[in-house]
């Protein structure tokens, strides 16, 4: 037997399987936001009842900014959640802000009645905001700590354990290492 | 029922493949012929049984019968027949199945034409078939099942994905499928050949037009592929370098070296391992293509379902690289004697260099395509990889094949002598020269396409002086008219010719890249009704949007009125199509062709329809049509290379 051309063969052969088979424990389509760690950007949005709500207005407590739209069906899937977290912590020094985003006022006031939402609402008009956060898909998620720093970005709809434990994270100031996804929905 | 039929008729097929598998060994233990006649029985019985599935699954697709889950995703009540039927395609299961059809169709004319031929290959060429049937069946009948039922039974199916609503539906996916599938006939004898130890070149002369016939549907796949791309995707490109496409053209570069280098050994018994190192390659791509099309490691255009098939393909890829090899590399010692290169000036070293650029250009595109898994492996750093590495890469790597394309053929054998090379290269050489210094004073200033369309008349012009000498030949000898002289050539040398053809073939697709690549003209703008646009020598109007409904979605459609110097050329219509139960709406572009350019429009957006200004985008690409009409000529050549002039001779050996 030529065990040792054998063994070289192996050892051309079987690195190669393993990078293929290291695919299989990636997500190709995961592109890391830059954005966790650093200072949020600043924004201003005009709610739907005709008030402005600055970013630099709410420093130092810790803030909730979820992205959405009436058409999005995984928006539709969180939004009694979320509801049900603002009235659990509204109480205590932190802020949820809903940015409505492609989509019409009237859309995103009828999806408000629906859901019963009480927390402040308010369409970005000009997509400025979708930008500056660098969002991809909808619903997408960030919470910000006292700071004014992005602690936390979740793509896809979210759950009430996660919001209770981000919110509790970023009330201590500590940033996740990788961004969390939910159920996932694109835009496109 | 119809399930139920075509279930167990997998599984009766699965278990012939496996008695497939056992009676050549037995037949080899026991030296019985009996066990002989059992492996081509098996292959037999799998053709029977795999028939009768892939039966069962178009007729309960075109029967529309929803209890069967594969037919209730692809087609809907409303899905006309010819989509029903390709809706075996439509998918990864039905996929897998017609694939598997196709590969015992061909293991079935192999047993059947060499049936009392290669007593000592046949038993384990059959035994290979049986292998890679066994593995495709397993997979249908395990991983990747279309006969899953439903219940209950929807009332109405999904249907396919609207892009595959297209005619060429009918023609790509199975192309591509047989060009992959004939390749394992090559494979399965080389691999015979290194079972047995005979390591000659019976079975590179066997499988000959075998691989031609492969190498034929790859090469229609991916150009109809293009052809597809270009004309439904309505992106304006045939070709992205994206990893579903280079998965399906990878196994094309070693078959084309495969191709050209077994003549070699066919002449002068050299580059062996070489040529079982290639064909053991072209075969394995076919599987890393259909692992990276199907297990989603890495991020394409493409969304093809991602199922457990991923990880089985994958350990079917290691078992084939490590097993073949393994051979290889055991048989190693057979083949000490090889004879040397005589000269470096000789057709042997032109077609060795053909081979290494071919392998060169196989590899930077496989690194390419696996390089955003191995950043993140090593690096930890997610990249993608573009088509401008791809194009800067592989574009003189190909250059250099078009000029080896001219030498290749014409240069002697062993040793070339000045005399043979004056004789064949001198006249052609002068007259793309002097075409390449016209050709920049007029028009072309920019150096790569300008290499290129000289070598493209290079290449021409020794084809058309070596065919023009034997003309002339044939009528001093015979007293032949130009056409009979062309008709005896062909028919007594068909390799030779043939695979000029094909090779004139190439020169009009590379003009076609070449021209597309170079020269396109692009312009983007948003216009209101009655405003134009201007591009080249068009002019085109926006006269208006329309909307409407259709059977199956709402479309768009915007009215262009399209002037070339001032002519009319009338109402062009690109539209977008709104699916309800697609995200984002799917466009249908619509072009002019000409054999000098094409003019292609896109309307990439419109504001709401009362408002009536829409977006638009042009396109001008000069030569595309070349590519598709340079698709014919090697379908030609092809033709003229393989086609059964000499019945006694026919699948044997010639020339």
């Amino acid at each position: 037997m030529p065990w040792r051309r054998l063994i070289i063969t192996g050892a051309l052969v079987l690195p190669l399987i393993g990078i293929l088979a290291y695919g299989f424990y990636r997500d190709p389509r995961y592109i890391p936001s830059p954005m966790v760690g650093k200072v949020a950007p600043p924004f201003t949005l005009t709610l739907f009842n005709g008030d402005r709500l600055g970013l630099a207005d709410v420093r130092g407590k810790v803030v909730f900014v979820n992205f959405w739209a009436s058409w999005c069906p995984p928006c539709r899937a969180e939004a009694r959640e979320l509801e049900a977290a603002w009235q659990k912590f509204k109480n205590d020094n932190v802020v949820f802000v809903g940015v409505q985003l492609q989509d019409s006022k009237e859309n995103g006031i009828a999806f408000i009645k629906e859901f019963n939402i009480t927390y402040p609402t308010g369409l970005d008009i000009s997509g400025r905001i979708a930008i500056d956060y660098g969002i991809w898909g909808i619903p997408e998620t960030f919470f910000i700590d006292a700071a004014g720093r992005i602690t936390y970005k979740h793509v896809g709809s979210l759950g009430p354990a996660i919001i209770a434990a981000k919110i509790n994270e970023a009330r201590q100031g500590l940033v996740s290492v990788k961004e969390g996804r939910g159920e996932y929905q694109s835009i496109r | 029922m119809t399930a139920g039929v075509g279930y167990v008729s997998i599984f009766l097929a699965l278990l012939c493949a496996l008695w497939g598998i056992i009676a050549p060994i037995l037949a080899q233990r026991t030296r019985n012929e009996r066990f002989f006649a059992g492996a081509r029985a098996a292959i037999l019985g799998q053709f029977v049984f795999v028939t009768l599935g892939a039966s069962a699954l178009i007729y309960g697709l075109v029967m529309t019968d929803f209890s069967i889950k594969y037919v209730a995703m692809n087609t809907t009540r409303a899905t006309p027949v010819y989509y029903r039927v390709t809706g075996l395609w439509g998918a990864l299961e039905g996929s897998l199945l017609l694939w598997e059809w196709i590969l015992i169709i061909f293991s079935a004319l192999v047993a059947w034409i060499y049936k009392d031929r290669h007593r000592e290959l046949m038993p384990w060429v059959l035994m290979i078939f049986s292998v890679v049937s066994t593995f495709f069946l397993a997979v249908v009948a395990f991983a990747s099942n279309p006969f899953e039922t439903v219940f209950p039974v929807p009332l109405d199916g999904r249907g396919l994905n609207p892009l595959l609503e297209d005619a060429n539906m009918m023609t790509h996916p199975p192309l591509l499928y047989t060009g992959f599938v004939g390749l394992t006939v090559p494979y399965a004898f080389a691999m015979a050949a290194l079972i047995v130890g005979r390591l000659d070149e019976s079975w590179i002369v066997t499988t000959r037009r075998w691989t031609i016939t492969a190498w034929f549907f790859l090469t229609m796949g991916n150009l109809v592929g293009a052809w597809w791309s270009y004309h439904v995707l309505g992106w304006g490109g045939y070709w992205a370098w994206d990893p579903v496409e280079n998965a399906a053209f990878m196994p094309w570069l070693p078959a084309t070296a495969f191709l050209h280098s077994v003549q070699v050994q066919e002449r002068r018994r050299m580059l062996k391992v070489w040529n079982l190192s290639l064909i053991i390659i072209a075969f394995s791509l076919t599987i890393f293509g259909t692992f990276l099309t199907r297990s989603g490691v890495l991020s394409s255009i493409h969304a093809f379902s991602n199922g457990p098939v991923g990880g089985v393909f994958l350990a079917f890829l290691a078992l084939i690289l490590l097993v073949s090899f393994g051979l290889l590399v055991y048989r190693a010692d057979h083949f000490k004697e090889q004879q040397q290169l005589d000269s470096m000036v000789s057709r042997e070293s032109a077609f060795l260099l053909n081979n290494v650029v071919l392998v060169s250009a196989l590899f930077t595109i496989f690194l390419g395509t696996i390089f955003p898994l191995i950043s993140e492996a090593v690096a930890g750093v997610p990249v993608s990889v573009g088509a401008p590495y791809f194009n800067w890469v592989t574009v003189p790597l190909f250059l250099l094949l078009v000029f080896l394309m001219a030498v290749g053929p014409m240069i002697a054998w062993r040793r070339a002598s000045w005399d043979n090379l004056r004789r064949n290269f001198l006249w052609p050489a002068a007259a793309s020269l002097m075409i390449g210094l016209v050709l920049s004073g007029v028009w072309i200033r920019e150096f790569l396409s300008l290499l290129g369309f000289t070598l493209c008349t290079f290449v021409v012009a020794t084809i058309l002086f070596d065919t023009a000498l034997a003309v002339l030949a044939r009528r001093r000898v015979a007293g032949e008219g130009i056409f009979t002289a062309l008709a005896t050539l062909a028919r007594r040398n068909q390799r030779r010719y043939g695979g000029l053809v094909v090779h004139l073939g190439i020169v009009l697709i590379t003009l076609g890249i070449a021209g597309s690549m170079s020269y396109s003209v692009e312009r983007q703008a948003t216009l209101g009704q009655g405003e134009t646009l201007a591009i080249g020598a068009y002019r085109i109007r926006f006269e208006g949007l329309r909307g409407s409904e259709q059977p199956t979605h709402y479309r768009v459609e915007g009215a262009f009125q399209v002037f070339n110097n001032g002519h009319a050329l009338g109402l062009f219509s690109p539209a977008l199509k709104f699916f309800p139960n697609q995200q984002s709406p799917v466009g249908r572009a619509v072009h002019r062709s000409s054999f000098s350019e094409d003019l292609y429009l896109i309307l990439s957006g419109f504001s709401e329809i009362e408002n009536n200004r829409a977006t638009l985008k042009v396109l001008v690409r000069p030569l595309v049509v070349w590519i598709w009409l340079g698709g014919v000529v090697i379908a030609l050549g092809t033709l003229v290379a393989i086609w059964p002039f000499r019945k006694d001779r026919g699948w044997k050996m010639e020339g």
